[in-house]
Parts: C-alpha cells; sequence; structure tokens
C-alpha cells in the first residue's frame, strides 16, 4: 500500500509563514475556503442589517433608526445578500469542488482564480467601508436612476455602489471564463458532459449566465459612473437621458442573476438527494435539459420586472407568458427531485434535512412567484410585502438552505472534522420555524397593502401582528446561525475524525482522504458512468472505500504560489477609486485612477512572465 | 493507517482509483476536448465581450438623434477618415494572419516582420481616434455636451482602449520574437492574441456603420 511520504510542497509551503502562505495561494482548495470564509462574515454582516431593519419595524412608528439610516440599511442588505454573501458562497463550492468532482488537479487557470477572489474580496471590504464614512448605499439594490443619479443622490452613498459592483462584476467574469474552461476541458478521461455530476452541470450553466449578463450591467454601470463622476445624462431627463434604459438595461442582467444565485443551489440538492436516498438522481437528462432551458428562458423575461412602468399591453402580455413558462422546467426539477427521494432508503442526516427543507421552501416560493407573472395581479403586489415575502423564500429559503445542505453535506471533505449532527438538527429546526416565522406573515402583510422600502407605519392598519411575528423570527433566524458557529467551533476543537467517504458518497471527491491533499488525484482516474464512485464500488463489491492513505506527490507538478493576483487586485481597485473624485480631479488628469491603472498594468506583466510553477519543488 | 478489510476487488480498484507508489514523470496534461485551455478561455472571453458591444450599441442607438442640442453626426464627423483607419485596421487583421504564419512556420523573420505592421497599424488606428477626439473637443464636443457625444465617445472610446490592449499585447509578442522567444511550438502566444484582433476588428465593422455611415443618412 501507500507509503506516508509528506508532500514535498507542503514541506516547501511549511517554511513561509501562514499568512503569506494564504495570501499568495493558488489552491483551488484554499481560494475556496477564503471565499466561504469571506462570505460567511458578509453573510453575519447582512443579516445583522436584517435584524436591525426588523427591529424598526417590529412596532408602528418606532423611530430606532432614521429614515436615511433605512434606506442605507435595505440598500446594503440586499446588495450584501445578493453579490457579497449567496453569490460567493456558491463560488465557494465550485472553487473547492468543481476540479474534485471532475477528477481535475485544479482550476484551468489557477492564478486567475485567485485574483477572481482578491477582487471580489477587496470590492466586499470597499462596499462596507462606505458605512465607516457615514455613507452608505441609498438607492436600493437595484440602483434605479435617476433615483441613483447625482441630482438625487448626491454623496459619495451611491458612488459606493455603483464602483462596488463594478469591482464585483469584474471578479465575477474572471471567474466566468476560468469554471467554464475547466468544466468544458479539464475533466478526467471519460468523463463525457453527460456523465458530469449535477452540481457541475449547473456551476456550467451558472458560468454562461454570468458570461451573458454581467457585461450589460457592466456597461450601465460605467453609463451611471459617467453620469455621477463627469455628469453626462445618460440617466436623466435634464439632458434627455431616459431612465427606462436603466431598468432595462439592468434587468436584463438582473433577471438570469437571480438563477444565478438559484442554480448553484438546484446542483448542491441533486448531489445531496441522491446520496442520502441511495438512488441515483431520478431523471438526469430531464435535469440537465430543464436547467439549460431556464437559462435560456431567463434571457427572455426581465421586463417582467417593469410591468408597472407602463409598457403597454403588448409587451407586458409577452413578458408575463415567457415568465409562466419558466414554472414548466421548474417543476420538472422539482419532480424529478421528488422521484430521486420516492423509494429510495431515505437517510435523514442534516444534510437531508436541509436539502427537504429546500424543497418545501422553494415550492412555496416558486408559487408565489407564478403569481407575480400575471401582470395584472403583479400590479397589485409590486413594490409590497408580499413581494419580499416572495424573494426571500427563493433567495433565503431556496437558495440559502440549499448552500447550508451542502455546507453541512460537505464540510468533513473540506476541513477532515464531521459536524455535530445533534446541533445541526438544532440549527436545522430553528431555521425552518424561524424562517417562516419571518417570511409567511409579509405575504399578508403585503395584500393588506404594507409598502416595502418603509422606514415605519401608523397603527391601525392591520400591520402590527404580522410584523411583530416576522421579527420574533428573525432572530430565531439569528440564533439558528450561532448554533451552526458553536457547532464549528466545537468540531474544531475536537479531532479530526472525517473519513474519506461519510456518507457513501456517489462522486469522484469521496475517494481521496479528507481534507484532499494538494494534488487531490494521484492519478487521474478514468470514469466509465455517472455517478462514478458508485460504479468502481458496485464492480469492487464494497458499499465503503477502504480509507486512503496519504501518499507523495513526487513528480506531480503544481503551481506555485504568486503574489500578482493580490497585487492586481489592489490595482483594480485603486483604479476604481479614482472615480470617486470629482471636479478637483478634472479629466484628464486623474492621478488616482492612472496609479491603479499603472499597478494593474504592472502586474498583469509580471504575472505573464512569471513561470507558472516558478516555485514549484525541485524534483 | 486504518487498514483496509476488503476483499482482493476493492484493493485492486484503490490501486486504480487512489494508491499510486510514483507518478508519472510527465504527465500529460489532459484536455478534455480538442481545444487548448487558454484559445477556450479567449474564445469565452470574446463571447462575453459581444454582450458588452452589443449593450454599448444599443445605448447609441436608443438615443439617436434624442440630443436636446447640437452638435450632431452630420456637423462634426470626417467620414473619409474614418474611412482610411477602418480600412488600416481590416488590413491589419490581414497582418496578423501573416504573422502567425511565420510563427507556425518558424519563419521569425516573416513573423517579426508581419507582426511589426500589425502593431503600426494598430498604433495608427489609435493615433486616429486621438487625433478625431481632439479635433472633435476643440469643434465644442466634449464628453458630456449631449447624448450623442457621451454615447459616441463611451462606445468608440472602449473600442479604442480594446485596440490599444490588442496593440499593447501585440507588441509583447514581437518584442519576444525580436529576443527570439517565439519558437515554433509557442506560436499559440500570437493565436491568442491574434484571436482578440480580429474580434476587435470585426466590433468595429459594425460600429463604422452604426455609427459613422447611418448617422449620416438619417
Ligand atoms: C435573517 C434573514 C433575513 C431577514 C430578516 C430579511 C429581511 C428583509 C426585509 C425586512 C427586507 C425589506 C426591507 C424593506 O423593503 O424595507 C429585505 C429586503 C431584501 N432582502 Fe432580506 N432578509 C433576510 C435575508 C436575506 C437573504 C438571505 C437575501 C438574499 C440572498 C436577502 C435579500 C434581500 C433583498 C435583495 C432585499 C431587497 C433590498 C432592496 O429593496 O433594495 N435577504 N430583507
Ligand atoms: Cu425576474
Amino acid at each position: 500500500m501507500a507509503t506516508t511520504v509528506l508532500d514535498p510542497t507542503h514541506a516547501h509551503a511549511a517554511k513561509r509563514s501562514a499568512v503569506v502562505e494564504w495570501l499568495t495561494t493558488v489552491d483551488h482548495k484554499k481560494i475556496g475556503i477564503l471565499y466561504g470564509a469571506s462570505a460567511f462574515i458578509f453573510f453575519l454582516i447582512g443579516g445583522l442589517e436584517a435584524l436591525i431593519i426588523r427591529t424598526q419595524l417590529m412596532k408602528p412608528d418606532n423611530t430606532l433608526v432614521s429614515p436615511e439610516m433605512y434606506n442605507q440599511l435595505f440598500t446594503m442588505h440586499g446588495t450584501t445578500m445578493i453579490f457579497l454573501a449567496v453569490m460567493p458562497l456558491s463560488a465557494m463550492f465550485f472553487n473547492f469542488f468543481v476540479p474534485l468532482l471532475i477528477g481535475a488537479r485544479d482550476v484551468a487557470f489557477p492564478r486567475l482564480n485567485a485574483m477572481s477572489f482578491w477582487v471580489f474580496l477587496l470590492g466586499g471590504l470597499f462596499l462596507n467601508a462606505s458605512f465607516l464614512m457615514g455613507a452608505a448605499p441609498n438607492g436600493g439594490w437595484f440602483g434605479y436612476a435617476p433615483l441613483s443619479s447625482r441630482q438625487f443622490a448626491g454623496g459619495l452613498n451611491m458612488d459606493f455602489w455603483v464602483i462596488g459592483l463594478q469591482i464585483l462584476g469584474i471578479a465575477s467574469l474572471a471567474a466566468g471564463v476560468n469554471f467554464f474552461t475547466t468544466i468544458l476541458n479539464m475533466r478526467a478521461p471519460g468523463m463525457t458532459l453527460m456523465r458530469m455530476p449535477m452540481f457541475v452541470w449547473m456551476t456550467l450553466i451558472t458560468q454562461i449566465l454570468v458570461l451573458l449578463s454581467f457585461p450589460v450591467i457592466t456597461v450601465a454601470l460605467i453609463m451611471l459612473m459617467a453620469d455621477r463622476t463627469f455628469g453626462s445624462s445618460f440617466f436623466s431627463w435634464a439632458g434627455g437621458g431616459d431612465p427606462m434604459l436603466w431598468q432595462h438595461l439592468f434587468w436584463v442582467f438582473g433577471h438570469p442573476e437571480v438563477y444565478i444565485l438559484i442554480l448553484p443551489a438546484f446542483g448542491i440538492i441533486s448531489e445531496i438527494l441522491p446520496v442520502f436516498s441511495r438512488k441515483p438522481l431520478f431523471g438526469y437528462s430531464a435535469m440537465v435539459f430543464s436547467g439549460a432551458f431556464i437559462a435560456f428562458l431567463g434571457f427572455g423575461v426581465w421586463s417582467h420586472h417593469m410591468f408597472s412602468t407602463g409598457m403597454g399591453p403588448l409587451a407586458d402580455s409577452f413578458f408575463s407568458l415567457m415568465t409562466m413558462l419558466i414554472a414548466i422546467p421548474t417543476g420538472v426539477k422539482i419532480f424529478n427531485w421528488i422521484g430521486t427521494i420516492w423509494g429510495g432508503s431515505v437517510q435523514l442526516k442534516t444534510p437531508m434535512w436541509f436539502a427537504l427543507g429546500f424543497i418545501a421552501m422553494f415550492i412555496i416560493g416558486g408559487l408565489s412567484g407564478v403569481m407575480h407573472s400575471v401582470a395584472p395581479a403583479d400590479l397589485q403586489q409590486t413594490d409590497s410585502y408580499f413581494v419580499v415575502a416572495h424573494f426571500h423564500y427563493v433567495l433565503f429559503g431556496g437558495s440559502i438552505f440549499a448552500l447550508t445542505a451542502g455546507g453541512y453535506y460537505w464540510w468533513p471533505k473540506m476541513f477532515g472534522r464531521m459536524l455535530d449532527e445533534k446541533l445541526g438538527m438544532t440549527h436545522f429546526w430553528l431555521m425552518l420555524v424561524g424562517f417562516n416565522l419571518t417570511f409567511f406573515p409579509m405575504h399578508f402583510a403585503g395584500l393588506l397593502g404594507m409598502p416595502r422600502r418603509i422606514y415605519t407605519y401608523p397603527a391601525g392598519l392591520g400591520f402590527e401582528l404580522y410584523n411583530m411575528m416576522a421579527t420574533a423570527g428573525a432572530f430565531l433566524l439569528g440564533i439558528s446561525f450561532l448554533v451552526f458557529i458553536v457547532n464549528v467551533i466545537k468540531t474544531w476543537r475536537g479531532p479530526a475524525n472525517a473519513p474519506a467517504d461519510p456518507w457513501g458518497g456517489a462522486t469522484l471527491e469521496w475517494a481521496i482522504p479528507s481534507p484532499p491533499q494538494e494534488f487531490n488525484f494521484p492519478k487521474l482516474i478514468t470514469v466509465h458512468e455517472k455517478d462514478a464512485l458508485w460504479q468502481m464500488k458496485r464492480e469492487a463489491g464494497v458499499s465503503r472505500l477502504p480509507e486512503p492513505d496519504l501518499v507523495s506527490g513526487k513528480g506531480i507538478h503544481m503551481p506555485g504560489p504568486s503574489w500578482w493576483p493580490l497585487v492586481v487586485a489592489f490595482g483594480i481597485l485603486i483604479f476604481f477609486i479614482g472615480f470617486m473624485m470629482k471636479d478637483p480631479w478634472a479629466f484628464p488628469f486623474r492621478p488616482v485612477n492612472i496609479l491603479g491603472f499603472a499597478i494593474t498594468t504592472f502586474g498583469i506583466f509580471k504575472w505573464a512572465y512569471e513561470a507558472p510553477d516558478a516555485h514549484a519543488p525541485q524534483h | 493507517m486504518p487498514t483496509p478489510h476488503n476483499t482482493e476487488a476493492a484493493a485492486t480498484m484503490t490501486t486504480a482509483v487512489i494508491d499510486h507508489h510514483d507518478a508519472p514523470e510527465h504527465e500529460e496534461h489532459h484536455s478534455s476536448m480538442p481545444i487548448d485551455n487558454r484559445k477556450l478561455a479567449i474564445w469565452t472571453f470574446i463571447g462575453s465581450e459581444c454582450l458588452f458591444f452589443a449593450s454599448l450599441i444599443s445605448t447609441f442607438l436608443v438615443y439617436r438623434g434624442q440630443s436636446l442640442k447640437g452638435p450632431g453626426p452630420k456637423d462634426i464627423f470626417s467620414v473619409p477618415l474614418v474611412t482610411f483607419g477602418t480600412a488600416v485596421l481590416l488590413f491589419s487583421s490581414f497582418f496578423v494572419v501573416m504573422a502567425l504564419n511565420g510563427a507556425q512556420e518558424g519563419n521569425r523573420k516573416k513573423l517579426i516582420t508581419w507582426l511589426s505592421l500589425t502593431v503600426l497599424a494598430g498604433c495608427f488606428f489609435i493615433g486616429m481616434q486621438v487625433y478625431e477626439f481632439s479635433h472633435f473637443y476643440h469643434e465644442g464636443m466634449g464628453y458630456t455636451t449631449n447624448l450623442f457625444s457621451a454615447s459616441f465617445y463611451t462606445l468608440t472610446g472602449f473600442h479604442g482602449t480594446h485596440v490599444a490592449i490588442g496593440t499593447l499585447w501585440l507588441a509583447t509578442v514581437l518584442k519576444d520574437a525580436i529576443k527570439g522567444n517565439v519558437p515554433k511550438e509557442k506560436a499559440l502566444n500570437l493565436e491568442l492574441a491574434a484571436l482578440y484582433w480580429h474580434f476587435v476588428d470585426v466590433v468595429w465593422i459594425i460600429i463604422f456603420p452604426v455609427v459613422y455611415l447611418m448617422s449620416l443618412g438619417s
């Protein structure tokens, strides 16, 4: 059997300080952990903002926060949850698991991958730095012009938003190119497209959405930035510009964006259900095609966010119909998940509970979504708490439940430790109850006419009870995540006890030690079927793998660490910060922009001429 | 280390999946599709960029004739100059094909000659645009003068930036070539830059009629 030799790359790395190692790492697994840790902290910040919002709305005529503060809170809450929590939490799974699931050593471009992370982190910190300057964004997460234009948002608030999003977009696009290439090109021998694990499929489709939708918001943001910095009038009536253009460009991006948030969740659920039902995914190809179809339709329905703008009956009918169509592939998915559980020998471990919770919550969110697709009904519901209830059922009940399920499922592989089942169950039930208590009553408050984005409401309109319930629920939700944190700390103190394959998994990541070695697979695996590991186990007549040993990585080339991704990320940040500076630094003499541009260019050149494995150990 | 308690078959399987005493001395990079990673990435990036320019061009079209005050395209455009710049850019796509040809044949002289021409063409185009912009500026059309000027400068400015990046990229390959660093096997370096260059050209072929010719007609 294998000899246990410390891998030389690790021995080499041990000499550098841990901080430097994390700053310069290009290992997709470490980058995945960095994504996960940062995104979780941002998630807590966004949650804290939500709790303040809910405390303010707890009772009528409350004065905890000012209206101005309230605007900043919900804007930052929405922006944070979408761009700094859900997307990067998905990115954590892309990074850590896509290469493992396809049997690859790494992603296609490891240093680009590191750059994506640093750009994301700096962008997120930049956005939140706005609080320190007392000027957090206050124009809503969709930054509607002209509310976000200079004449109505004069301070730095919306500059932070425009520039922050612009920076985050670069991270997403770079990651999109990287994962698209990785999935198409780096699959293990024999892993055809129709043998890929469902999570990989959903990741691939998500990247296509990113690649096609982010350029559109980039252009919209460039124009808004130009309006704000230089005083052009793309979105201001005063100069002939049209705010409707902003809405179109934003939602051409914004609607696909909601699928960017939910498709990875679908993928995670599709990995978990088969393993805990001991049955292959029901209707694999239907799952693939429905995912692709959802993505395709996702581009044709953006204007259902604009029914109330007076586009006219023809446009409204068209977008209404297209939107309803999306219910079909989504329904296909739900039935396939249920079909997977049906007749399986279901094992109710924590990840499975969260997955089941996801299905239930997502169905509710999906149903209220279909209600919005009917334009006349939407005209009543739009901008009311009914909408707030709907999209939280999808985003929290969908994305966050699924991401949490994935967290429990893959934790042992990432950290070599099993999370505590009892605490996991506590987390689940608190979250389920808290979630429904928070958001279900919002449907009623909305139907009674409570508008969204109001900082308070008078007594006597029938909103009191629902708001009280929602606030109580929100605190339960907060507590549920405290339980998760306790779980992490507790198990962290315990022994590294996770076997390679704790759940009896179907996919390749369970074939290697927990946590995996830097090179993932000592030898590339040849795949003959989908559920490759199940097939191998079946042929060998065992239900669990023998515990794999650590092996020497001798002879395996892994890319060396690099500082340049970090340098480039800083350059990009500085370049964009330059656009916050208005009149005194008139065009074209903009020293901050020029400095940032210079750093970026310098970094890219150093990067391009740095040998990819310059620091790899000699062998 | 836990000892496997398994059957012979399982042991065989473990050997296949996990175990290895000696990794191959030089493992071939495995690629699932008959295309290089970097080339696939460039194609992907180009696909994404199409949406970028599509959005900019749409904006320009939406705001056509919407400016509240002049100057408009008719007052300002000098079509012959731009036509000449367009032609130069078009030819540069041919130059870069010849250069790539040279690189693939391992013909360094051919490579350097044609690549220099491409870089020159790129510089010429940028020069033309700089001239055009400063001329417009002195005629009284600043970036914020009206909707036409803002959407025109944004669209063509971003295209120009792309040309500049492409030129810089080709110039670095040229520098390597002069130092003798572009052996046959590395022709891919040039191929990637060339793909990008073709894309930038094609975008201009759309911008030129849409921005310059259509605006004059109406
Ligand atoms: C503790 C859990 C959460 C609570 C209590 C909560 C509560 C709220 C409330 C009350 C609003 C409405 C504010 C207003 O319109 O005045 C809101 C808005 C919003 N929430 Fe949440 N939320 C939570 C989690 C999430 C998550 C996980 C996401 C996304 C993944 C999310 C995304 C949004 C978005 C996009 C908005 C709209 C912001 C805007 O109007 O610009 N929320 N949230
Ligand atoms: Cu939508």
